[in-house]
């Protein structure tokens, strides 16, 4: 097509900018397309002033932003199409760099499908997107880093954090610790800000309860339960990558995320992956992948080649996260037979034990199959049973039939 | 003074700051059951980063809008079915 832009960015959190940033420096037309209002990914939301300088980046560029709308599928090789309020667009392009990000675990235990049971980061996006949440009291629970910064932010805002449930052991945390040695002010900053808070090492939340709402929890720790009552749980076992763009696309993608070589290049010769699409990594390792991918993308290999140091370092913080909240074995038993695992279609965990395969399961249960195509169980059903989703097929979220069915 | 806006979430009138999500409005108004599942439980957001679809309501009409992803507007009709 020959209004094809240069190079088109799927994502506008910190990969997505990153790359698009050093893309368009270097004199490639480039639009970023995002299914969110506004720019900056999940951590940016709302324009924290850490990221000032991203946004500021991306401003003194010419980049076309485009929120809002959600990209289904392929019409072909080299575009795609997106959703919007206002219709569906074609987008073209020469190059392409996925940073779709990353969605957070869940697990399914007795009760989580209540209101109020909530991801980490989805209470966090909830309050950063107006739900007051001043002298609430909230109970954080799952795996990951990603527990006490929510935590903080929470608190900062003015709940009444109950305490913080981590799943991963003491010993585990405590190498973390250690690792932790070169972020150190920030850690010390999370610290200041939870004074008071209880962190729980090898704890999780067995049970939430309430009729209409959540009432309360149910906290397992050692071999003792014991509840707390709360207004809300904020529940997430760390990050899977959204990879479902990647596979309809045809790129390779391996159990951590999207294959890329070094130049974060895909399997397909013009698309390119970056930040936590092609697996768990943090900020700062996004933003580094994200920079190689769009100085890659301009054919700015030299320049892309002087960023591998500081992405080799924060891959080693990455894989020391990553072991540091490996699941333990014992959540993939907080699920009773009638525990619901997948939400959209109200699949229980004894109409699922019986099979063997993602494909056997969808086929029989219509497990996966409901509007979120298993964004949610997926991720669940892979911890459960091992099972993983074979294929993706358009389009890869719900869109209006209208979408599907123009010209 | 920050700027606000006014919708109304079913039947009930709600100020919210400028930029908010509709989600976090209907929770403001007290509702927590969103929608209904299929075999009829209440439910409400998840993610909070339209991935889930469980905050799904009727935007001005429109059915199935995922209210996390939905922002605010001045004179919005919201309604939800849980």
């Amino acid at each position: 097509m020959g209004d094809a832009r240069d190079l088109l960015v799927v994502g506008a959190g910190p990969a997505g900018m990153a790359a698009a940033w050093r893309a368009a420096q270097n004199g490639l037309r480039v639009s970023v397309v995002d299914d969110n209002p506004a720019a900056g990914g999940q951590i940016w939301r709302g324009g924290p002033p850490e990221a000032t300088v991203w946004f500021e980046r991306i401003r003194g560029v010419d980049v076309d932003v485009i929120n809002g709308a959600r990209v289904f599928q392929q019409l072909r090789p080299g575009t795609l199409l997106a959703e919007t309020t206002s219709g569906v667009r074609e987008l073209s392009y020469k190059s392409l760099v996925l940073a779709t990000g990353a969605r957070e675990l869940f697990l399914p235990f007795p009760g989580w499908t209540l209101p109020n049971v909530m991801g980490a980061g989805g209470l966090q996006a909830l309050v950063k997107t107006g739900l007051p949440i001043e002298g609430k009291r909230v109970v954080v629970a799952g795996s990951g880093p990603l527990l006490l910064a929510v935590a903080a932010y929470l608190r900062g805002h003015g709940a009444n954090v109950l305490l913080i449930a981590e799943q991963a052991s003491s010993m585990q945390l405590a190498r973390f610790a250690v690792g932790l040695f070169s972020k150190r002010s920030q850690a010390f900053e999370l610290k200041r800000q939870l004074k008071g808070v209880p962190y729980r090492s090898s704890c999780w939340v067995s049970k939430a309860y309430g009729t209409e709402k959540l009432e309360g929890v149910t906290l397992f720790r050692g071999k003792k339960s014991y509840q707390v009552s709360c207004d809300y749980l904020a529940c997430g076992f760390h990050l899977v990558p959204n990879v479902e763009l990647a596979k309809l696309l045809g790129c390779d993608v391996e159990p951590g995320g999207v294959r890329v070589n070094e130049f974060q290049q895909t399997t397909l010769a013009n698309v390119y992956s970056a930040g936590e699409t092609t697996g768990i990594g943090g900020l700062e390792l996004s933003l580094v992948e994200g920079e190689i991918a769009g100085l890659a993308a301009a054919g700015k290999h030299d320049a892309a080649r002087e960023l591998f140091p500081l992405r080799a370092k924060q891959r080693k913080f990455a894989d020391l996260l990553n072991r540091t909240f490996a699941l333990c074995d014992e959540l993939k038993h907080l699920s009773t037979p009638q525990t619901i695992v997948c939400r959209c279609e109200d699949v229980t965990f004894e109409r699922l034990q019986k099979h063997t395969s993602w494909r056997a399961a969808k086929l029989q249960t219509r497990c996966g199959m409901g509007p979120c195509q298993g964004r949610i169980c997926g991720g669940a059903v892979e911890f459960l049973f091992g099972w993983s989703a074979e294929s993706v097929r358009p389009p890869a979220l719900p869109v209006r039939i209208d979408s599907l069915i123009r010209k | 003074m920050r700027e606000t806006v006014t919708l109304v979430v079913n039947g009930m009138s709600v100020e919210m700051p400028a930029g908010s999500m509709v989600s976090a409005a209907i929770l403001k108004t007290g509702t927590h059951a969103f929608r209904r599942s299929v075999t009829g439980e209440p439910r409400g957001p998840l993610c909070g980063m339209g991935i889930c679809f469980e905050c799904r309501v009727t935007i001005d009409g429109e059915q199935h809008c995922r209210s996390c992803q939905t922002v605010c507007r001045n004179g919005m009709d919201v309604r939800t079915d849980g």
